[in-house]
């Protein structure tokens, strides 16, 4: 009974905020559509992420790793292959894909957990960042432009943001989506049990390595595949902004904050911290460094009093009031 | 028929020998006790049996099959399962998500595992629990996870690691009276059990083992009188005494 209740509850509200949200656009001048294009962009990575970090219990300190390899990727067979960036964006994700499935066969393999894990993802990101600036000085010292062709659908590019919006949250409902499909299922189920203890989950029947990988796959295709949407709409890419270690802890700190291993909680996250990030920068531009300085001031406030993050907290509550309800 | 046989098993860690040269046989259907003083090497013998430790020589068959080499979740897989003497539940999943994982081990849909579990939460005696997080239980109700987990998993073969030890007499009881009704369901039961009245009860055979060695086998009355399982347990001097009462 409740049950349906509840369904009917959630298609309504997803009615309304989809309504709203695919008619935002209509009231919204560049700027605003930048911010909310940004926070789609980075609830879609930070929801690739979480099923890693989140669910799967892999903290990736690297997913630049990805990211970039996703941004390099489309960008040069383009460029070098005439290759089509919605094709490109595909092939990103198998490539994604691969370099995950190699780094966490290592990985998993050799046993490194938490800290070692995240550390050894930090190492590849930087060690493939060194790679792209060798490669790069000499041939892109300017970075690498993707030759325009105006408004074009079939070649990804579009001078007004309002396509890069629609896109931008279609990827990131999939991703909601994909994370929900997941959660209620038995390999969401594995990988929340593999998080929680591996070895009562290899008792109980769980082939923990196949799962880590089969999670790792996962994340590192779709993190690659946000990395072809950021070289199309900037149309422009260097090292850094690919590979750098700034994009790795941005990806994973909207899932941190607003909830690592819930279904909202990136998207929560990535709308907080791109909220902090515009006011204060507004407010306090003329101090550079003062929104870095925020940003660590929530962190350390929600690893305090929210270790599960702001998704995590609430549930948290909403269970205590239940259940007092349930005894009375 | 034997359904699980332990052929000259050794174990060390660095010069410590845990298991040496230790063989036996279980019967499908029965309960087998493992009793033995503390250090005796009965929770490495389980380690050994799932997996969780390879050993230095020895094999261990499961219904005529050589499991030595397999990795651990294979060995469930095949239909023998384990629980752990140190309670490991999935601390922030609810009760009722902790007995689903152990579910998924036969039955892929979300829905039936559920089912399910439902139903040896019923069976254990944690339904009223289902939907809180396994860090908020208490000891007793740990121990029944514990064995609700490796349960769902639908085993032919289930090892239990001191399920009774730490429970109230009330609990103990309970627990008692669920692994009768396990073993009434065709499932056969290695137990390992620090409380002596519960494990002489339950089982219908007991293996001692001291130092890592068999040092006795039989019936829980033949194996209670046995003097070198005295000497065990309560040391020479108790049995010297003994003789020069007597």
């Amino acid at each position: 009974m409740s049950n349906i209740h509840q369904k009917t509850w959630n298609i309504l509200l997803i009615v309304v905020l989809g309504g709203l949200i695919l008619g935002l656009p209509l009231f919204l001048g560049k700027y605003y559509l930048h911010f909310f294009i940004m926070i789609f962009f980075f609830a879609f990575l930070g929801s690739a992420w979480n099923i890693l970090g989140g669910y799967a219990g892999q903290f990736s300190f690297g997913h630049a790793a990805f990211f970039g390899t996703g941004v390099f990727t489309s960008t040069l067979l383009q460029i070098h292959a005439g290759v089509n960036p919605w094709i490109g964006m595909l092939l990103a994700g198998i490539a994604g894909m691969g370099l995950g499935l190699f780094i966490g066969f290592l990985s998993f393999r050799y046993g490194l957990r938490g800290p070692y894990f995240a550390l050894a993802m930090l190492a590849l990101a930087e060690m493939l960042k060194l790679i792209a600036i060798e490669w790069m000085t000499s041939r892109y010292p300017l970075g690498i432009t993707i030759p325009l062709r105006g408004d074009s659908l079939l070649y990804f590019q579009f001078r007004d943001k309002v396509p890069y919006y629609y896109i931008s949250f279609l990827m990131m409902a999939g991703a909601l989506f994909l994370t929900r499909f997941i959660e209620v299922r038995k390999i969401g189920s594995y990988f929340k049990a593999i998080r929680e203890n591996e070895s009562a989950a290899e008792a109980l029947g769980i082939n923990v390595f196949r799962y880590k990988l089969i999670a790792m796959a996962i994340s590192a295709f779709l993190t690659a595949v946000g990395g072809t949407f950021y070289s199309q709409y900037y149309l422009n890419i260097e090292e850094e902004s690919a590979f750098g270690a700034g994009i790795s802890i941005e990806i994973l700190m909207g899932p941190i904050i607003g909830g690592a291993g819930t279904v909202f909680g990136p998207l929560l996250g990535a709308g907080i911290l791109e909220f902090l990030s515009e006011t204060t920068r507004n407010f306090l531009g003329g101090y550079s460094g003062v929104h870095l300085m925020i940003y660590g001031a929530v962190l350390v406030f929600v690893i305090i009093f929210l270790p599960h993050g702001i998704m995590g907290g609430l549930q948290e509550t909403f269970r205590k009031i239940t259940k007092g309800q349930t005894k009375t | 028929m034997i359904i699980l046989e332990v052929k000259e098993i050794t174990k060390r860690f660095g010069g410590l020998v845990a298991l040496k040269d230790l063989s036996f046989k279980l019967r499908q259907g029965e309960i087998l006790g493992i009793i033995g003083p503390n250090g005796a090497g009965k929770t490495t013998l389980f380690n050994v049996i799932t997996s969780f430790h390879r050993p230095e020589t020895g094999k261990i068959f499961f219904k005529g099959e050589d499991i030595t080499e397999l990795r651990p979740y294979q060995i469930c897989r095949k239909g023998l399962a384990r629980t752990f003497q140190i309670t490991q539940p999935f601390a922030n999943l609810t009760v009722l998500e902790n007995v689903k994982i152990g579910a998924y081990n036969h039955i892929p849909s979300s829905r039936e595992a559920t089912d399910e579990a439902l139903r040896i939460l019923e069976a254990v005696g944690l339904i009223e629990k289902r939907n809180e997080r396994a860090t908020s239980l208490s000891i007793g109700h740990r121990k029944k996870l514990e064995l609700a987990k490796a349960m769902a998993t639908r085993p032919e073969v289930i090892l239990l690691d001191e399920v009774v030890a730490g429970l109230n007499s009330r609990e103990a009881n309970d627990m008692i009276a669920y692994i009768h009704h396990i073993q009434k369901q065709g499932i056969t039961i290695l137990l390992i059990e620090h409380v002596m009245k519960a494990i002489m009860s339950l089982s219908n055979r007991i293996v001692v083992i001291h130092y890592g060695q068999k040092i006795s086998e039989g019936k829980p009355e033949e194996v209670s009188k046995d003097p070198k399982v005295i000497e065990a347990y309560l040391g020479e001097e108790y049995i010297l005494a003994k003789h020069q009462r007597s």
